[in-house]
């Protein structure tokens, strides 16, 4: 509980994300428009599932903690499928507003790809989602206190933060994969990623032992990566030419020599 | 303590988006061969010409099509970012005072003389109408004051607008800072002493003061608007009581709507006043994201009330939208760099909405809501500005999406989230 904790968290969870942002995002404005409009849709699917959350508390039993608990699970699973609905509807609508573009600028060429809008989107989502998820706990996490002093567990605020983490990274695969499917009309692969999305959060129903939430759930990040980089068209091959700095493509497309 | 007088006057006008030039939409051209002989020059409003191979070489051509195409689209966008950026910026300057400079968000029972009805009635219907009436003689001061504003302008009574509007950016630049250097000071235990704060202070208001009224570096020049509405944004948190902000809030949104689109709103005759007489209106209150401003208008502007200043934002919020054209040539050369004008009025009720979400509660998710809230309002109304080319209220649609996520987050997603973080639940 000292700024040691709070830097420590907070790189943890928004490194990759920050760093994603700097290198791939932040020198283009459309994308950037693109991200923050991603992160208002999920906000918006979130605020429809804390509705019915909330009035179904209501009208509950207020005083039974079993019930609360149920209520808490209904409201997870619904804010699950919300945000993948809002998903599919922030593809909807980029591929309206991609058409009308292309029709009042009689160009072939879009400014901007289905598979960028597809990468910014769901990192859009992952910000919201992370940033949501985690930053009160970070705020709370530069104050005096004791961690877990009674009884609960010691490693709360680190695997909050390895969570958000992993949250933020599975958003953005989500979105890649998820727009290559409504693209290609792939139905299983769309429920494939809703699916994995109810179990990543209904692993966590078993925190505080970290160990069988977490785990799986990085797994289920590692594949998902993988997945998402064969669907945007990498391959061992493109892999080992990038790392290798020979990619001609690459290279031309950022300014440097061979 | 009451606030002095010249600061009330600040927010008098609405803000509006001042397209520099709007890059025209590219027209239809029913060309079968799909190899333009003639250049797209309705595409590239001002950009270099690029010549075209004729109909054999389409594949040469296209790169460069593409690239013209993009760039009414890119252009749109790049202005979206231009003004992203500072309005990100003040509302953190504001969030971050807030949050760490107690003062700020402290309950006061001293009040504005403009809102004198009090709301430490435990009565709920009585406050509520206390915070409507205080709303009702906040907004007829600020209708006052702008209906001021403009038959000055139309009497050409150019000299009292600007002292006027010196005389705020003083108090501004020097008064209040000075005391949120102190607040600042008080809260990190800082020992300071009264010869170095006058030095620091009377270094950072005479500059501010040349920077806004006079010429200075562009950057530097924003960096203190930025800063100003960063400061009558917290004077507004501290000093508006709880309820009536909220409703003052929506009935400026209300009152911005009216000014600007109505044909006898006093702001739009304002901005139709400044275009028959071919002058920039106050160039100065408004945020200009461009360099252009310096060049072309340093000398129309010296004997011109422009500087910004509370009232500028008060009075300022306006977009000033085909104002360049008849402007010199110089300015065709220097297209690259037009920006867009967004009034400080603008920069100050949306880091108000954002801080007021900071200081109630210790909740980040409603701050973070709010936040993208706004942008994407700001987002919706330069999409708006770029359909319509003309003067538009920047206000109401962000205004609107900030309130209604404030209070949806504020009541229902944050007892979901608490619950959630409490059990370590993901969604």
């Amino acid at each position: 509980m000292t700024a040691a904790v709070f830097f420590g968290c907070t790189f943890i969870a928004f490194g990759p994300a920050i760093s994603l942002f700097l290198f791939t995002i932040a020198r283009e404005p459309l994308r950037v428009i693109f991200l923050i409009a991603g992160a208002f849709f999920w906000l918006v699917s979130l605020l429809l599932a804390s509705l019915v959350w909330f009035i179904s508390v209501q009208i509950s039993n207020k005083e039974s903690t079993s019930q609360q608990k149920g209520l808490l699970i209904f409201g997870v699973v619904l804010s699950v499928l919300l945000q993948e609905t809002f998903r599919f509807a922030y593809y909807k609508l980029l591929k309206k507003a991609n058409e009308g573009l292309l029709a009042l600028s009689q160009e072939e060429t879009m400014p901007i790809s289905i598979q960028q809008l597809a990468y910014v989107s769901g990192l859009g989502f992952g910000f919201m989602s992370g940033a949501f998820s985690v930053v009160n706990i970070l705020a709370d996490s530069v104050g005096p206190g004791t961690v877990g002093i009674h009884g609960d567990s010691q490693h709360y605020f680190l695997s909050s933060a390895f969570m958000t983490m992993a949250i933020i990274l599975l958003h953005m695969f989500w979105g890649v994969i998820f727009f290559d499917g409504c693209e290609k009309q792939r139905w299983f692969v769309v429920a494939a990623v809703v699916v994995s999305h109810l179990v990543v959060s209904c692993l966590t129903f078993q925190n505080p032992q970290y160990v069988s939430s977490l785990v799986p759930t990085y797994i289920i990040m590692l594949s998902m990566g993988i997945w998402a980089f064969y669907t945007a068209g990498g391959s061992l091959r493109n892999l080992k030419l990038c790392l290798t700095c020979k990619d001609k493509d690459f290279l031309l497309a950022n300014h440097r020599p061979r | 303590m009451n606030a002095s007088d010249s600061d009330e006057e600040l927010y008098n006008e609405r803000s509006a988006l001042v397209p520099s030039e709007n890059p025209e939409v590219p027209s239809y051209r029913p060309d079968p061969d799909h190899s333009p002989t003639e250049d797209s020059d309705s595409k590239t409003t001002g950009f270099s010409r690029r010549t075209r191979p004729g109909g054999g070489s389409e594949r040469e051509a296209e790169p460069e099509e593409e690239e013209e195409e993009e760039l009414p689209l890119k252009y749109g966008a790049k202005h979206v970012i231009m003004l992203f950026i500072p309005v990100t910026l003040c509302m953190v300057v504001v969030v971050a005072t807030i949050k760490s400079v107690g003062f700020y968000s402290e309950k006061t029972t001293q009040q504005l003389i403009y809102t004198p009805f009090t709301e430490d009635t435990p009565d709920v219907g009585r406050r509520l109408l206390n915070s409507v009436l205080n709303t009702v003689i906040m907004i007829s001061v600020i209708v006052v004051m702008t209906i001021l504003l403009v038959v000055l302008y139309k009497y050409r009574c150019y000299k009292f607008i600007h002292g006027w509007l010196i005389l705020s950016s003083l108090m501004l630049l020097f008064w209040f800072s000075f005391m949120y250097l102190g607040e600042v000071f008080k809260t990190y235990n800082v020992a300071m002493d009264y010869v170095t704060v006058a030095v620091l202070i009377w270094n950072f208001g005479a500059v501010g003061m040349v920077c806004i009224h006079w010429k200075g570096p562009l950057a530097l020049q924003q960096a203190y608007l930025i800063f100003i509405s960063a400061l009558m944004a917290l004077v507004f948190i501290k000093y508006l009581p709880p309820w009536s902000a909220w409703v003052i809030l929506a009935a400026i949104s209300v009152y911005d709507l009216v000014a600007v689109l109505s044909p006898k709103g006093p702001l739009r005759m304002l901005v139709e006043t400044a275009q028959e007489r071919n002058e920039p209106i106050f160039p100065a209150l408004i945020y200009s994201s461009a360099m252009m401003w310096t060049v072309t208008m340093a000398n129309p502007a010296d004997d011109q009330p422009s500087e910004t200043d509370e009232e500028a934002e008060l009075s300022g919020r306006r977009a000033e939208p085909q104002r360049r054209q008849p402007g010199p040539i110089l300015e065709d050369e220097l297209e690259e760099e037009r920006g867009v004008k967004l009034g400080l009025g603008d920069f100050i009720f949306y880091s108000v909405l954002v801080g007021k979400a900071a200081a109630t509660g210790g909740d980040w998710n409603t701050t973070l809501a709010c936040f993208v809230a706004i942008l994407i309002g700001l987002c919706l109304t330069l999409l708006l500005l770029a359909i319509f080319k003309k003067a538009l209220p920047a206000l109401p649609i962000s205004i609107t999406f900030g309130l209604i996520f404030y209070f949806s987050t504020d009541f229902l997603v944050q007892p979901f989230m608490d619950n959630l973080v409490n059990h370590q639940f993901y969604i």
